[in-house]
């Protein structure tokens, strides 16, 4: 009865939204009006972050690149939706977008009641905090009675509610609605501690005025697997989108690159390497595409090395080190199942 | 029904009947997109595996709440911050309108002011703040407050006071034993005080001998409760608060969020209200004002008893709309941290739970009935204030 009461009261205001949102083939959409729609963060730098020309650029962004090099054989074939932290659901689940791209989090409860699925993990991140140097803060377990900033609607409002209770720690939560705020009310002193992914603290480190005078505690204290996730019930569209990034994983332990991923196809005699990148039999047509798919994705977008080092790697402003993103056979967890 | 006008009419050419007609057909049809939509929603939720329900309300909700006037936890349910969220959005929109109107009270005096410069400045005030966008002036409060404000290991000290970036602190009352006495003497000295009020009404109507009934009340309930504090002992103890590694802890705290989120919807607010407050005393006529003094009345009474009165009529109903505006304004606290419905219900906890339809459901409910009771007060007070015929 309560939650009928509920339903009545609230049909009419979404219903509307929701029923364009049915599941059909992403795929037929995608080809008919010609892009991927892409939801993003409104700016991560080295994630998704847009520059004064408005062009999108980041390890999130190339994801759906990559998704838009193996359908169209063209990475510029997106569009960006930028999406705060409690927008981006919704967002995928009206069907406003096609695969949302945004640093997010696979937990158990966004896999199972949003009706969402997580297509695989394109960042292994965990969260950590950063404090001012001045403070002569070495570790979390200092931070008792300490102000913390953190974005709305995020599983790093969680895990820090979950860290300071584990520890028995008291603090004070000031959380606020988006992230560029957040950052700003830690600037202006508000709050001792800023928390999210350690990823996010190092690209937002990079935006403060003196990035130096800010250091980032050693404890993780959360799993973060980060990566794209699709609307529940087209398997199609998650098989495209996962196996995006598994072509780019795989093409890095082949050693392809974009560089060399047009003389590889022509001169290697190497049947694996043959069969992902089209010059033998047709893999695509499995997913609903060509048989270039893959080469597509090696050439337009490169390998997942090419894209770390190209968006977050030591020689960008976010500078983070491979760690655990690196693969398998260099020490990280990055094993992409084979091609065949 | 309509009565039966001519007997050789057919049915569908009787007016009534065809206004019956139209009736049935509109309803039929609210009805049936009403229940298109309800199936549709049901069956696309169901499609796409999104739980619905609100047995989410029941679950440990896991996160915290900066500031909540109730006892809540991190373990407390989601239905329990949803509650601290409504007496957050509550408090700011009451504490927001009392303010809001105190300040449009003024502000309207002092445009109609006789001084020049009082005048102008309420004009300054009043197009400045009516001509900027609400949200940023949130910032604006924010993070000014935020700016000026010198870090806590600086804190400015009054005594027991503390002031810096994260707040006011001031000493906490703690009630003791025989605090009972105190709250029973108050409510004595305040019962006194109606007695008082209504015994001078009564001998003003039938002596006509004045007595200053309200201040006297005043003074009784004041002096009344401090005589008991005192004869039961002083029963209550301050917790001071005290610096510490990060902040200062203990006592009690006024954070910039509240702060910031007040002074915008107020001096906002009460720039419309000033406007509404000045439109309602110039439609007053002049003639009034001049019979009032002709009759002896000082200027003080003639505002309270003549003018003010008639202009109450002019203001409350456009004042209706600025207070409902101000309780629907203060979601925008959510951009600055003020932890208020929207933000802990359509924020934080349809993140976490993903129930959008009915999170968003319970916010428009809230804030209807928010709205609703605003304006049924409101139309009380108008009637009650409304022109009596005789």
């Amino acid at each position: 009865m309560k939650s009928n009461v509920g339903k009545i009261l609230t049909t009419a205001a979404v219903a509307a939204t929701i029923s364009t949102g049915a599941a059909a083939a992403t795929l037929d959409d995608v080809k008919a009006k010609g892009f991927v729609q892409c939801g993003v963060s409104q700016g991560v730098p080295g994630f998704s972050n847009a520059d004064d020309a408005g062009n999108w650029t980041g390890i999130d962004v190339d994801a759906c690149r990559a998704t838009a090099a193996a359908i169209f054989g063209d990475a510029q074939k997106v569009k960006f939706t930028p999406l705060s932290a409690k927008e981006r659901f919704t967002a995928l689940q009206s069907g406003e977008i096609d695969v949302l791209s945004r640093n997010t989090t696979w937990t158990y409860t966004r896999d199972t009641s949003l009706g969402l699925d997580f297509t695989t993990t394109n960042f292994y991140d965990g969260q950590g905090f950063m404090v001012r140097k001045d403070l002569g803060v070495s570790s979390a377990m200092e931070l008792d009675g300490a102000t913390v900033c953190t974005e709305q609607g995020t599983t790093t409002e969680l895990n820090m509610a979950d860290f300071f209770r584990k520890h028995q720690l008291s603090y004070v939560p000031v959380i606020v609605q988006k992230a560029d705020e957040a950052l700003a009310a830690y600037a202006s002193g508000r709050c001792d501690v800023f928390t999210t992914d350690k990823s996010g603290l190092a690209a937002h480190r990079s935006k403060l005025s003196d990035p130096a005078a800010h250091v980032i505690l050693p404890e993780t204290i959360s799993k973060e697997p980060l990566g794209p996730v699709v609307r529940h019930g087209d398997n199609q569209w998650k098989d495209i989108v996962t196996w995006a990034l598994f072509v780019q994983i795989n093409a890095e332990e082949m050693g392809i690159s974009s560089k060399n991923v047009a003389k590889i196809k022509s001169e290697s005699t190497d049947p694996g390497i043959r069969r992902l990148l089209g010059a033998e039999g047709n893999m695509g047509e499995a997913l609903g595409l060509n048989a270039d798919w893959a080469y597509n994705i090696i050439a337009e977008v490169g390998n997942y090395g090419e894209v770390f080092e190209r968006n977050v790697g030591p020689n960008t402003p976010v500078g983070l080190p491979r760690g655990v993103n690196n693969l398998w056979t260099e020490g990280g967890v990055l094993y992409a199942p084979p091609v065949r | 029904m309509s009565e039966k006008t001519t007997t050789n009419t057919s049915f569908l050419n009787d007016a009534g009947n065809r206004a019956m007609l139209f009736q049935a057909v509109l309803l039929i049809a609210v009805v049936a997109v009403g229940y298109y939509l309800f199936h549709n929603l049901q069956a696309n939720l169901e499609n796409q595996g999104i739980s619905t329900g609100f047995a989410f309300l029941n679950e440990p909700a896991g996160f915290p709440i900066l500031i909540h006037l109730i006892e809540y936890t991190e373990a407390n349910t989601y239905g329990r911050a949803f509650v601290v969220a409504l007496i957050n959005t509550t408090l700011i929109s009451l504490m927001g309108i009392i303010l809001a109107t105190i300040i449009g009270v003024i502000m309207g005096l002092a445009r109609l002011s006789n001084n020049w410069l009082v005048a102008r400045l309420a004009t300054v005030y009043i197009e400045t703040l009516r001509n900027i966008p609400l949200l940023l002036q949130m910032f604006f409060w924010y993070f000014a407050v935020l700016a000026t404000l010198p870090h806590p290991r600086d804190s400015l000290i009054f005594g027991n006071f503390f002031l810096n970036k994260r707040g006011i602190y001031s000493p906490e009352p703690i009630a003791q034993d025989g605090f009972g006495i105190v709250i029973f003497g108050f409510l004595a000295c305040v019962m006194a005080a109606i007695a008082l009020i209504v015994w001078a009404k009564k001998r003003q109507k039938q002596t006509g001998v004045w007595f200053p009934a309200y201040w006297t009340s005043l003074a009784i309930i004041i002096v009344g409760t401090v005589v008991f504090y005192f004869l039961a002992g002083s029963p209550v103890e301050f917790d001071a608060p005290t610096k510490s590694r990060f902040n200062v802890t203990g006592g009690m705290v006024l954070v910039p969020e509240f702060v910031a989120v007040l002074v915008a919807l107020s001096t906002y607010t009460g720039a419309f209200i000033a406007e509404i407050v000045r439109a309602g005393i110039l439609s007053v006529n002049w003639g009034q004002t001049e019979a009032s003094r002709s009759l002896g009345l000082p200027d003080g009474l003639t505002q309270r008893l003549i003018v003010l009165p008639q202009a109450l009529r002019v203001i409350i109903p456009p004042l209706t709309s600025q207070y409902l505006n101000l309780a629907k304004n203060s979601s925008l606290g959510a951009a600055i941290a003020y932890p208020e419905l929207v933000a802990v219900v359509m924020g934080t906890t349809l993140n976490q739970t993903g129930q959008a339809i009915e999170t968003i459901g319970l916010c428009m409910l809230v804030y209807g009935s928010l709205s609703l009771s605003i304006s049924v007060f409101m139309n009380w007070y108008n009637k009650k204030m409304s022109l009596i015929e005789r």
